[in-house]
């Protein structure tokens, strides 16, 4: 599903934020990326999104050489991945149910077909109720969920999360894990970045370790 | 495990499967929802605009401003080219035959002259009738009655075809008129028409000028308009960006804001400039009043004029948005 192949970035300035990286995640699999702050784990999620290209080597996502996409190409391969923000990326000026149901708006859903689709992605978070509701009314556990049902009501093969716990206190942490470890279940392949040891040590998931741009292990 | 993999054979399958999973609405319904979702974006981008009715109402207020000035012009002009066509009937060129000419040879002059293409119609006024018609006009009825002789020579009213009423071809006729050996005087006053053509025209390059201008303004005004928008829903075009939205998806609600713009503009620009030719109306109708003429009343704006204003409002609404849009956009990326 995601294949890095000697893939190192360099941002502007000289700071080497990758450096020969060789990563691969199969379909259906489910890994955590650690490492400390600047660590680079931002970077490789930025990479398989295309928010940021690799300096040298390739990426390749669902079988697409990332350097071949074009930026005429690269919005129909995002809608191919959902992503997860620390800061949940909503739209404050739009309910619950806009806010979810803005991929398949631009994907060019039916309206029938949108309503249905965003009441089963947050029925699926447990946000139904909250629907006409704005983001802004909700907590920060509920306002990430909303950004899960969004990045995931038009089922992509791949989510990838950038530290999707960061704000949250330990338990609101886990019921937002637990929803990634069912959405892998149904055989989404799952990416997450994040500095939650103790909550993903208990999970018997892959860890990807990062290091000053480098990989250092990858445990089973 | 899966370190330094190779790139083939799994990889191929895994993208075929992404392929296979990626929820994807059908053709038809694809078409259908291209509409739909056209005419939302159409009214959503309308109602965006409604939340902020005042600097709505103010940017339209300057774009109708910045349309009202040519347009009026225009008008304007337009009615006095009408002046001047009414004025066609009265460029009439007068032939005063010799006196020794006869009758007869001005009726064949006058046949002659009738085939000419230039020449509309040829009216024949004999000294006879000229002699009467003085006699009841002038007051010198009975004094003209103890002439022995007619002292009035035949004439010959000339009048040219609208087509070739340009002062140009009038002075080209009048030189051939005069080559007609019969003929003993030539009268024609176009001077005054010639100043007015001269003015008209130089009436039109103005506006051309200031329409050109002020379309500029229009494209400047709505431009920086769509940019401040731009720059306010910045968030939401990194999220849309985020999650697959292509180019023209971002583009279209503004491109419809630079419509609705243009339109708003264009229909105050009517406004203005009926407005205008009624507060107008009623001084110029006196003034050609004093002329003892009611030539010069100036109506509403024509249907066709209005649609062509509103027309080229809209353009340049969408076109000023679709420079903005295209320059700012690819600005906005998400980091």
């Amino acid at each position: 599903m995601i294949l890095f192949d000697q893939v190192s970035k360099r941002y502007e300035g000289g700071n080497e934020a990758l450096s020969n990286v060789n990563f691969h995640l199969h379909p259906g699999e489910m890994a955590f990326l650690t490492g400390h702050s600047g660590a680079g784990k931002s970077t490789l999620l930025k990479l398989i999104a295309l928010i940021e290209r690799a300096t040298t080597g390739n990426v390749i996502v669902g079988g697409k050489n990332l350097n071949k996409v074009s930026r005429h190409t690269l919005p129909y391969l995002r809608r191919n991945i959902g992503i997860i923000f620390q800061d949940y990326q909503l739209l404050y000026d739009r309910t619950v149910f806009d806010n979810v149901a803005l991929p398949l708006i631009i994907g060019g859903f039916s309206s029938r077909e949108v309503k249905k689709r965003v009441h089963a992605a947050l029925d699926k978070v447990g946000l139904l109720r909250f629907e006409k509701k704005y983001p802004i009314t909700l907590s920060g556990g509920e306002q990430q969920r909303v950004s899960i049902a969004r990045a995931v009501v038009n089922k992509p093969a791949l989510l990838l999360a950038d530290e999707p716990t960061g704000n949250l206190d330990p338990d609101l942490s886990r019921e937002i894990m637990d929803l990634f470890l069912a959405f892998n279940q149904v055989g989404v392949t799952v990416l997450i970045a994040t500095h939650d040891i103790p909550l993903i040590n208990q999970l018997d998931k892959r860890i990807v370790h990062l290091s000053h741009g480098q990989l250092l292990t990858v445990e089973e | 495990m899966a370190m330094n993999h190779d790139t083939s054979s799994s990889e191929n399958s895994a993208g075929n499967q992404v392929q296979l999973r990626q929820l994807q609405p059908s053709f038809s319904s694809r078409f259908k929802e291209f509409f739909i979702r056209h005419l939302q974006v159409f009214f959503y981008s309308l109602g965006l605009l409604s939340r902020s009715p005042f600097s709505t109402l103010m940017t339209a207020a300057a774009l109708g401003i910045a349309l009202a000035l040519p347009a009026g012009l225009y008008v304007i002009l337009d009615h006095a080219k009408q002046l001047s066509g009414d004025f066609d009937s009265i460029n009439q060129i007068s032939l005063f035959m010799k006196k020794e000419v006869s009758e007869k040879t001005v009726k064949t002059i006058q046949k002659t002259l009738e085939k000419y293409p230039e020449i509309a119609q040829v009216k024949h006024i004999s000294r006879e009738d000229a002699l009467k018609e003085f006699q009841e006009n002038s007051g010198f009825g009975d004094a003209l009655k103890a002439l022995k002789k007619n002292p009035l020579p035949h004439l010959l009213v000339v009048y040219p075809s609208l087509i070739h009423s340009e002062p140009e071809q009038i002075n080209a006729l009048l030189a051939k008129l005069k080559q007609i050996k019969q003929v003993d005087i030539v009268q024609l006053d176009i001077q005054w028409l010639q100043r007015l053509y001269a003015i008209i025209h130089i009436g039109q390059r103005g506006i051309l000028i200031i329409g050109g201008l002020l379309a500029l303004a229009v494209l400047l005004i709505i431009g920086n308009t769509i940019r401040l928008a731009i720059e306010n829903r910045r968030k939401e075009i990194v999220v849309i960006k985020l999650i697959g939205g292509t180019d023209s998806f971002i583009r279209r609600p503004f491109l419809y804001t630079g419509f609705w713009y243009g339109l708003f503009g264009s229909l105050i620009a009517v406004l203005l400039v009926n407005i205008s030719l009624i507060i107008m109306n009623d001084p110029l109708t006196h003034l050609s009043s004093l002329y003892g003429s009611n030539l010069f009343s100036l109506g509403l704006m024509g249907i066709q004029t209005s649609s062509t204003l509103l027309l080229s409002g809209c353009l340049l609404g969408l076109l000023g948005a679709r420079l903005a849009v295209g320059k700012h956009l690819k600005e906005i990326e998400p980091k």
